[in-house]
């Protein structure tokens, strides 16, 4: 009998590998689907069931990834928005269109750039801790504890942590619309010398409402998603003290990855 | 009622838990393999057996957590396998599980571990909760405790305060896993000591799982002895400690049992299963 090819031997190793790892995409989406719809379920249906979604739960989770994270979020989108200033004038400089500048940051900063880093300093953070704590809860049987003492895991530990998130990331990336269009508005103008008032009035005619509406949207989804792929992340972990590190990595690596693809597509239909 | 006639009682009384050949898998390897058990109201029922024996699994099982392969489990009249997963979180309410590292909350302190399933379950007023709360722990002995995080207790506390809170809604059946495992001989004593009054103090039906004989011999009114998902016996603490069987004295008599391998094959152990 003739041996094998190695050659052979590898692609079909390859295409099992993708397959595989397709199969576990698939399995993550539609957990976290399933995990979306309980969630709803709970927030709609949990007092009726005299099984609440505690409000206290909720605002703590609110403080700890929307309060905790203002310091950081400032910083970046700050930072952003002097970046864009000082690219745009200078690229624009070379056409004598420089005055231009303001349209083209406060629609960047607005449409995409201040949820988008909104969204990657919480999935660093919230998504990362989300999953360490319930990975961490799964390992040493708190998971468990809570099923049999008849505690919806998803109500008690899932819902709060969604709800915060759905809220938190669009206040957050407002704060960042203002701060970094404060920015580039402080480069803008001591380079252009315009005055502050005057660069006011330019971004209240640059930036619509729709265009505001478009980056909040996006920040709450870019919240929902990282919430779900941390607890999805978490619930997956298995092991001890390992687990629980691969699972946290695993959940920032994919939060970051799932906003900026749905980023991708989500400015490309809402710019048709 | 004397304490003779409270045993006769218990041996007459209804089944509680009624499991029929339980069927139950990891992946492909099969753990139980067709296991009966029945275990009465007000009895304590031990489920004693090595490691790997497949009594963490029964008890799994039997508290909802896992969905077995096939056969029966019935729990205060209702069959486990035949919930859903709302209706399961319901019936969970009746029962009380002490977990064998305690899965106390570790952002909670010991009170409000212990007060959580009044407040996600009852409408009581604060003070109730904690008047309830103080009481349970009283029952512990862990009064004035209540302010403190888990990771400040010992072990032997941790385990006490998950007795606590199994009990704090006065469930009518208590599972217990490995309730004396890791500790020392006092405070084991002491938590069987607490198993037992809680049987009398609150005729709970009490389920433990353990494989430390002393322990197992203090408490139980019967012993399930289970070894690689069969069950040898289920008995009285006599009748088990009578048993004919070889691997049920084995395990009494804490003796090691050794696999006969030949020469070969202890070296294609050593060598990972490759060539000699």
């Amino acid at each position: 009998m003739a041996a094998p090819d190695p050659g052979s031997n590898r692609i079909a190793g390859a295409l099992e590998d993708i397959g595989r790892g397709l199969g576990q995409m698939l399995d993550a989406i539609g957990s976290g689907a399933v995990l979306f719809g309980q969630a709803a379920y709970w927030v709609v249906m949990g007092r009726r069931r005299k099984q609440p979604v505690r409000l206290e739960s909720v605002v703590r989770e609110m403080v700890e990834s929307g309060i905790g994270a203002i310091p950081i979020v400032s910083v970046l989108c700050f930072t952003i928005g002097l970046m864009l200033a000082l690219q745009g004038i200078d690229a624009l400089k070379q056409f004598g269109a420089q005055q231009q500048v303001t349209f083209g940051v406060a629609l960047s900063v607005t449409r995409e750039f201040a949820p988008l880093i909104t969204g990657i300093v919480v999935a660093g953070r919230s998504g990362s801790a989300l999953a360490a704590r319930i990975g961490t809860m799964t390992i040493s049987n708190e998971v468990d504890a809570l099923r049999v003492m008849g505690i919806s895991p998803v109500r008690f530990l899932v819902t709060p942590s969604l709800v915060a998130m759905l809220i938190m990331v669009p206040c957050l990336a407002l704060l960042g619309d203002v701060v970094a269009l404060l920015g580039a508005g402080l480069y803008i103008s001591a380079d252009l010398g315009i005055t502050m008032s005057a660069y006011y009035d330019q971004v209240m005619r640059a930036v619509t409402v729709s265009d505001l509406m478009q980056g909040l949207g996006k920040a709450a989804l870019f919240g929902g998603l990282t919430a779900l792929v941390g607890v999805v992340n978490g619930a997956r972990v298995q092991g001890g003290a390992e687990g629980v590190g691969r699972v946290t990595t695993s959940a920032v690596v994919q939060s970051i990855a799932v906003i900026i693809l749905t980023d991708m597509v989500f400015t490309f239909v809402s710019t048709r | 009622m004397s304490a003779v006639e409270t045993q006769e009682a218990r041996s007459e009384g209804e089944n509680v838990i009624e499991v029929r050949d339980l069927v139950t898998h990891y992946g492909d390897r099969m753990i139980l393999k067709g296991v009966d058990v029945d275990v009465r109201r007000g009895e304590i029922m031990v489920v004693m057996g090595g490691s790997g024996s497949g009594k963490s699994t029964f008890l799994r099982h039997v508290i909802g957590l896992e969905r077995a392969t096939s056969g029966s489990i019935r729990v205060l009249g209702r069959e486990i396998s035949e919930m859903n997963d709302v209706e399961t979180t319901e019936f969970s309410r009746k029962l009380g599980v002490a977990f064998q590292g305690g899965a106390l909350f570790s952002s909670m302190t010991v009170g409000e571990n212990v007060m959580l399933p009044l407040r996600e379950h009852t409408e009581l007023d604060r003070l109730t909760m904690e008047i309830m709360m103080r009481m349970k722990l009283e029952v512990v002995s862990l009064a004035g405790f209540e302010d403190l995080m888990p990771a400040e207790l010992s072990g032997g506390m941790i385990k006490r305060a998950a007795f606590a809170r199994a009990i704090v809604t006065d469930p009518q059946v208590l599972f217990c896993d490995e309730p004396s495992a890791g500790l020392d001989p006092v405070v084991a004593a002491a938590l069987d000591e607490l198993i037992l009054r809680l049987r009398d103090a609150m005729q709970m039906t009490i389920v433990v799982v353990t494989h430390e004989l002393d322990s197992a011999f203090r408490i139980a009114d019967r012993i399930t002895v289970l070894d690689q998902g069969h069950i040898l016996i289920t008995g009285t603490v006599d009748e088990v400690k009578n048993c004919d069987d070889e691997r049920v004295q084995d395990l009494l008599n804490r003796r090691f049992e050794e696999e006969e391998l030949n020469a070969d094959a202890y070296l294609r152990r050593l060598t990972g299963g490759g060539p000699l």
